[in-house]
């Protein structure tokens, strides 16, 4: 099948670069674009690795095709960074131990992330139904929720988006 | 897990998409969110030749009460509907909401596809039968309204004609004294449910049932209705034996099948007992 063009703003650049209808998103982000910070993990829908901040809504790339996302501005992990600093859930993760092997990381950070945008104080509550959508197998969540406290509180004090 | 190569199409209008429909016969499907149909497609237990992506139509996202019915487009997402303020007068459908998959799963996933897909392993199905929903079908001969009733036809068929396209649901606003529930018990978040019920009821003056829908996911070929538990409650006054007997009644219409999540009884004991809860916490909403 023919490729056809898609031009996606990641992480605040204008991409863009040719990709077959079939081409998955999580495919596109890592091997058309280069950016490697996005996990497959499952490839099935179910772990969450993937996670992507499309036009404000997290996603998992596993399960949209690039050309969906086609004129559409996307978040990754690498996105986090700004001017070389790291951001506060970042931070937190690794004061907390958020990780351990970090295969799910990438995915837990994002899901995070928007969780944090729409909800600056969360419960722990709201963080576990925030992050039900991915899986970490070794943490057991309980360093993972801390993680994000610890950047919520940071946020609120620094102002940090 | 790549799909098979397809054609890929992204229409701006409804007479488009369905043009495309008829010109493409049984080769195309509809992509709306596409987390049931791209894991099929991964998996190539489905592969299309043409794929038309609805979602770029405009007008097929909205939640509004109109006409006596809650109109919900076709193309309205999960997370759309949990976190519609109109949803606090329609428990029923905010419990199933937030019960469809999972966060991520649900921002792209649409209330018409859970629909249109036509699994009944699905949440909003049983949903839909409980409350006595209808499904509009826009196709070449314009729009046709659907009663869930004759929706489901067998396991991912529907009634839908192959140039029709799912673009609306319709749920008759619920009177005063009403509530509902909906009951699910799954093995982890985004897992379909190992059984789960769904009830709506409204109460008369006297605090007797004046009509009852209870429906069950998960539990057969189709949403399964629990008719017999239905027409048991229905004039009666909800006490503790008419409940009892009522779920008795809902398990003894429900058709698991065994899997990996569990052997028929279990399913059907499930059943049972869900129907029991989802009854006891539609009641005390309808007391409200």
């Amino acid at each position: 099948m023919a490729k056809q063009m898609i031009k996606i703003k990641i992480n605040g650049r204008e991409r863009e670069a040719a990709a077959e209808p079939r081409l998955l998103l999580v495919h596109f982000i890592r091997e058309a674009l280069g950016q490697t910070g996005t996990h497959i993990g499952c490839d099935t829908s179910n772990c969450g690795a993937c996670t992507v901040i499309l036009n404000g809504k997290t996603v998992k790339s596993c399960t949209m095709f690039a050309v969906q996302a086609d004129g559409g501005e996307l978040m990754t992990v690498e996105g986090l960074i700004q001017g070389g600093k790291w951001h506060p859930l970042q931070e937190g993760f690794k004061e907390e131990h958020g990780l351990q092997c970090g295969f799910c990381t990438p995915g837990m950070l994002m899901s995070s992330y928007a969780l944090l945008q729409k909800n600056p104080n969360p419960s722990e509550a709201d963080i576990r139904w925030g992050i039900s959508g991915n899986l970490c197998r070794c943490t057991g969540y309980q360093n993972i929720v801390k993680a994000v406290q610890f950047a919520a509180k940071k946020m609120a004090q620094g102002g940090t988006k | 897990m790549i799909p098979a190569a397809f054609e890929y199409l992204r229409p701006k209008t409804i007479p488009e998409a369905v043009a495309l429909l008829q010109q493409h016969g049984d080769d195309a499907k509809i992509l709306s969110g596409g987390q049931s149909l791209i894991p099929m497609m991964k998996l190539r237990l489905a592969r299309p030749a043409v794929l038309i992506d609805i979602n770029r139509i405009a007008g097929l996202s909205y939640i509004k009460e109109d006409g006596g019915f809650l109109k919900i487009g076709g193309l309205t997402r999960e997370a759309e509907l949990e976190a519609s303020p109109i949803l606090s007068k329609y428990p029923l459908l905010l419990d199933t909401a937030h019960v469809i998959a999972d966060p991520q799963v649900r921002n792209m996933a649409t209330v018409g596809g859970n629909l249109a897909h036509g699994d009944p392993a699905n949440d909003h199905p049983a949903t839909m039968m409980a409350l006595g929903a209808q499904v509009v079908a826009t196709g070449s001969k314009g729009e046709r309204v659907i009663p869930i009733d004759e929706f489901f036809v067998t396991l991912f068929t529907t009634a839908l004609k192959q140039d029709e396209i799912l673009t609306e649901i319709r749920i008759p606003i619920p009177p005063a004294k009403s509530g509902g529930a909906y009951v699910k018990l799954e093995r982890k978040v985004g897992d379909f449910a190992t059984a789960a019920v769904a009830v709506q009821l409204t109460l008369d003056g006297g605090g007797a049932i004046q009509k009852i829908g209870i429906a069950l996911t998960n539990a057969g070929p189709t949403p399964i209705r629990a008719k017999k538990a239905e027409d048991a409650l229905r004039g009666k006054k909800p006490d503790a034996a008419a409940i009892a007997q009522a779920a008795q009644l809902a398990s003894d219409d429900a058709q698991p099948g065994a899997d990996l999540r569990g052997p028929v009884a279990y399913k059907k004991g499930l059943a049972k007992e869900l129907t029991k809860r989802a009854l006891a916490i539609a009641l005390e909403r309808a007391g409200k």
